[in-house]
This record gives C-alpha cells, sequence and structure tokens, in this order.
C-alpha cells in the first residue's frame, strides 16, 4: 500500500500518465487526459507531443488549460493551426494515442457520451459527440478513462457516440475505419483494462489497489476476459503526487 | 457511386454551390469602408430564419457582442451550426433558435446546458441533428472548396452518423465504405477576431479554429475585431490576413468582444462572469433576468462594458510579462 493518501481522480491521472510514452503524439482533452499528459511531460515523457482538436501542436503544459481552445492548449507550442489540420493529421495517421471518456462503453469499447436511454425522447441529453468520434475513428490506440460501475460498463450503449471495435474482430475495417485502429486501454477507477487480440473482448489486465478481481467483475455488466495473469496497478508514488499537486495542478481545478 | 447507407438526420441547409457561386460572383469586390455598430451589423445581414453559424469555441474568440446583438434584437427561427458553450447557451436561452446541427451541447467544466434542455424539451426548437466536432468544420470546408461534399473517415460505423445527414458510399478509388459529408454554406458567418482593417481584413492570433473554413462558407460575413487597425499594416504582412476583405459584409470595432470569454494573448475568461450566467441558465426565470440586466437594459457594446466595469476588466488582461 501506498504511504500517502490520494483521491480517485488522482489514481486516474497517474494510471493514464504512465501509458503515454516519451517522442510520441496524443489527441489531448481537457480535464483528466490533460492533467496525465502534463504529469508524463515531468516525469518519463518530456519530449510527449500533446496536440489538441483546435490548432495546438506540441504545447508545454507549464499552465493548465479551462477549455479546449485556450491558450495555454498552444503555450511555447510548435505549431498553432485549426481543427481541420489537427483531424486530418489524426486522419493522415500521425497521431498514435488519443484519449476518450463516456458515460457507458460496451464490451468492444464502444462509447456513448450522446444520450442514455432513447435518442427521440432521451432520459438524459447527454452533450454529445464533441471530437470524440473524430478521435476514436482516427488515432491509432484510445485510451479511455472512465469510472468504473454497472450503469456505466453495460452489455449494450444506448447509442454508439464513438466506434470502438463495433461489433467484433473486423467491425471497424468493415465500415471504412482505418485497419489496425481502435481501443487500446480503458483505465477506471477500479481496473487497467485491455482488449484480446482475436475477439476484441474487453479483458482485465490489472486491478487498482486494494480491489479484487471478484469487485471488477461485480461493477462490470457484461462478461469480461481475464488475462492470464491479472496484475496490481502499483498505486501513484510520492513523486508523482507532488508534481501533480504542486506543479500541475497547482489552483486545485481538477484534483 | 453506390450508396450503402444514409443518415437519417434532416439535411438543415441544403447546399446549392451554383447558388452560392453566382452569389459571391455579385459580392462587392470594392475596397469600401465596411465599420458599423453590432445595431447595424446584425438588423442588415441577420434575418429571421437565417442559418447562422460562430466561431471559434467554447469560450474562446467568440463573438458574444454580436450575439448580444440577436437577442437584443429579438431574432427568432434561427438555424444554426452548434458548438453550444457560451454563444449557442445564450442564443437558445432566449429562444432565438429553430433547427441547429450540433456536436457538443454542454458548458466545459460547468456541465449540461440548461438552455437546450429547455428549449428542446419545449419544442422550441425543432430539429436536432448530431455530428462530430471535425464533420462541421469539413462541412465548412467543402462549401469553401467550392463542392457539394468531401470524403472523410470520420462517423463510419456509429450511431453519430446513423442521425446525421451524412450518407456512406463505396469508394469509387478503392472500394471501401468512405462517408461523405455535405457542405455546409450558412447565410451568415459571425467570427471575432484580433484586428481588422475598415475593409474587413483579418488577422487572428493563435490556433485559427475553423475561421478560415467558415469565412469561406458564408453568404454573408459579420467580422468584430479587438482592434480596428490601418490598412498599411495588412499590407506590410499579407501573410497574416486569414479572413480576405471580400468575403466581408460587416466590421464591428469591439474591444472584449469575446467578454465573458476570452481572447488570446489579450484577456483571460472571466470565471465570475461565467459563472454568473451558468447559475442564471439554471431556470428559464433567472435566464430572462440576466437578459434583462446585461443585454435588453443595455442599449450597446459599449454600454455592456460600462456594466461591467473598466477595473474589472483590466484586471482580465495578459499583463505584459505573461506573453
Amino acid at each position: 500500500m501506498s504511504e500517502v493518501e490520494y483521491n480517485p481522480t488522482e489514481l486516474l491521472i497517474c494510471t493514464a500518465a504512465r501509458m503515454m510514452p516519451d517522442k510520441t503524439t496524443a489527441f489531448i482533452g481537457t480535464g483528466i487526459p490533460l492533467l496525465a499528459a502534463a504529469l508524463a511531460q515531468r516525469m518519463h515523457a518530456p519530449n510527449l507531443v500533446p496536440i489538441f482538436e483546435f490548432g495546438g501542436t506540441g504545447a508545454i503544459l507549464e499552465r493548465i488549460p479551462i477549455a479546449v481552445g485556450e491558450e495555454n492548449t498552444f503555450h511555447r507550442a510548435v505549431a498553432a493551426s485549426g481543427i481541420c489540420d489537427i483531424v486530418e493529421t489524426a486522419q493522415r495517421g500521425f497521431i498514435e494515442f488519443g484519449f476518450l471518456g463516456g458515460a457507458q462503453i460496451d464490451r468492444y469499447g464502444n462509447l456513448n457520451s450522446t444520450v442514455i436511454g432513447d435518442y427521440a425522447r432521451p432520459k438524459v441529453r447527454l452533450p454529445g459527440s464533441g471530437g470524440a468520434n473524430d478521435v476514436g475513428s482516427h488515432c491509432w490506440r484510445t485510451i479511455i478513462i472512465m469510472r468504473h460501475d454497472r450503469k456505466r460498463f453495460v452489455e449494450k450503449v444506448d447509442f454508439i457516440t464513438t466506434p470502438g471495435y463495433l461489433d467484433g474482430p473486423g467491425g471497424r475495417e468493415r465500415a471504412g475505419l482505418p485497419p489496425n485502429t481502435g481501443p487500446y486501454r480503458v483505465v477506471t477507477n477500479l481496473a487497467v483494462l485491455g482488449f484480446h487480440p482475436e475477439s476484441k473482448e474487453m479483458m482485465l489486465l490489472a486491478t487498482q489497489p486494494g480491489v479484487t478481481v471478484e469487485q471488477v467483475i461485480a461493477e462490470t455488466g457484461f462478461r469480461l476476459l481475464l488475462a492470464e495473469k491479472i496484475e496490481e496497478n502499483p498505486p501513484p508514488t510520492k513523486e508523482e503526487l507532488r508534481i501533480l499537486r504542486e506543479e500541475v495542478d497547482k489552483e486545485r481545478f481538477y484534483i | 457511386m453506390k450508396i450503402l447507407d444514409s443518415g437519417s438526420g434532416k439535411l438543415i441547409q441544403p447546399p446549392d454551390i451554383d447558388a452560392f457561386r453566382e452569389w459571391n460572383r455579385q459580392k462587392s469586390k470594392e475596397l469600401i469602408d465596411k465599420r458599423m455598430s453590432e445595431a447595424e451589423a446584425v438588423s442588415r445581414f441577420v434575418h429571421d430564419g437565417d442559418y447562422i453559424g460562430t466561431e471559434l469555441y467554447g469560450t474562446v474568440r467568440c463573438p458574444m457582442s454580436l450575439v448580444r446583438e440577436i437577442i437584443r434584437q429579438g431574432k427568432k427561427d434561427l438555424r444554426l451550426a452548434g458548438q453550444g458553450v457560451m454563444e449557442l447557451d445564450l442564443l437558445l436561452a432566449a429562444h432565438t433558435v429553430k433547427e441547429i446541427d450540433i456536436t457538443y451541447v454542454g458548458l466545459e467544466v460547468y456541465g449540461v446546458s440548461n438552455g437546450l434542455r429547455r428549449e428542446v424539451e419545449s419544442g422550441r426548437v425543432e430539429t436536432v441533428v448530431d455530428w462530430s466536432n471535425a464533420s462541421i468544420a469539413w462541412r465548412f470546408k467543402a462549401a469553401a472548396m467550392g463542392v457539394p461534399f468531401i470524403p472523410v473517415r470520420s462517423n463510419l460505423g456509429t450511431d453519430t452518423f446513423k442521425h446525421s445527414a451524412a450518407k456512406v458510399v463505396e469508394c469509387p478509388f478503392t472500394g471501401k465504405p468512405i462517408c461523405l459529408l455535405p457542405a455546409l454554406i450558412l447565410d451568415v458567418g459571425l467570427i471575432h477576431v484580433h484586428r481588422a482593417d475598415k475593409y474587413g481584413n483579418a488577422q487572428i492570433e493563435g490556433i485559427s479554429g475553423f475561421a478560415a473554413e467558415m469565412a469561406r462558407a458564408s453568404k454573408r460575413l459579420i467580422i468584430s475585431a479587438e482592434e480596428i487597425i490601418d490598412e498599411e499594416e495588412i499590407r506590410r504582412h499579407p501573410n497574416r490576413t486569414i479572413i480576405p476583405y471580400y468575403l466581408v459584409d460587416a466590421v464591428v470595432h469591439a474591444p472584449f468582444g469575446s467578454h465573458p470569454g476570452e481572447m488570446c494573448y489579450l484577456y483571460r475568461r472571466d470565471e465570475e462572469k461565467i459563472r454568473e450566467w451558468v447559475e442564471a441558465a439554471k431556470t428559464e426565470e433567472t435566464a430572462q433576468a440576466y437578459f434583462k440586466k446585461y443585454i435588453f437594459d443595455v442599449p450597446d457594446h459599449q454600454a455592456y462594458l460600462d456594466l461591467i466595469g473598466k477595473e474589472h476588466l483590466e484586471n482580465l488582461r495578459y499583463r505584459a510579462e505573461v506573453n
């Protein structure tokens, strides 16, 4: 166990940050992915290139943007262009990682951020795609960050806003999406999950500190595949938390 | 070309690219002074029922002084391309909107749009068609190219596609499915920029969102600018002109024109005033009280700025050492 206390948001940020390798491109939205990118830049990935939807490429994340188009998304950046350039860059295959969230996810990593219930008479109208469908269509590997419970991890999402593996193996290619793309990891407060290389079904890879495999299964609304060896994800380190609290989000806007 | 699938959403503004060419042909190419007030620009160029668009996104470089004037003049039945943060939220809550092509409805860190919820539930907004962000920008790009559609690889395989007005066809070159987005030609575009000359040649600092595409997809274009500069300034750095004058119908001088949103390198967003709207937007009554205070009871943008207060505004400016 960790010697220091941390909250669920800090755990998600630290887990996601460790997945961002140095010297690569990541399509970043606001919120947790942004803080994870800022943390990664200060830890193991100083040359991580954050790319923001409305035109910022390669910002140095000294200050945390609140809005997706604001100045901090291109603070000391290498380029400031526009949304067509950025999404076309992803469409051409230049962007390795994309980060996504959502209100619902199914076993194939399909995501809903549009409506809960029927589209015509929704129980809850959610914000809609925004850039999510574009990120999930074009980035090579998407990492999804969500809270983990049966209301969110469902057998069937009410609306596919953003494509995961759609109806399973070959689904993306049949639909015309770029080959060899799709969901790579799902990071939750309970676990780190991946997708089976053949069946494309979600698979438990690691549990978060203090969480059991049974808990993860109980909070998942579909049959979850289990990796041969399920790891235990190490808790945030003192150093990660120090950087996160003292440098990345000093004002505690998110954490 | 074989059509494999068609989205079921309404095509709110079908593209007529030949009519667009004719329109563009008759637009004046003369260098004339187009400076005017928000009131004149909106009354001359925005009509009830028009299909309008705003740029950029969220609270960044939003043409808020123009949006407030649209509400002040009681425009109605507008159709719009929406990315609903501040500007769309205001237009919705003021009952000006009938149909929307939408990508995102919400207030980012401040949560859902109560304005949209009320307008859709009451039936005042009759049509909502969902798209992805890039899809809307690419639809402008198609119009800017002067072609009726643009092929893209977004939307494929999803309900986002099914409820849009896009089509999936078999690509005549690769045989693979590809999504076609219809061009989107605006009746009126509203763009707030850092500076422009009196003819409408405009410059933007930092990211340019989809300003270049939307300006070229607009039949009429209203530019508001933080600063009006001399034509010679423009001619010294022609590479900085993102919007050339012949696209522009009106140039409105609007310092702090994006308030309570932000303008990169000039001023930051006004959290206090944004929160005030977020709170006010929660009920019909408080939203209307907000409109009375900040729109109907002030005659113009300058009076709005006076109401916010000079000192309050000055505190939002980036200081020199930040830049």
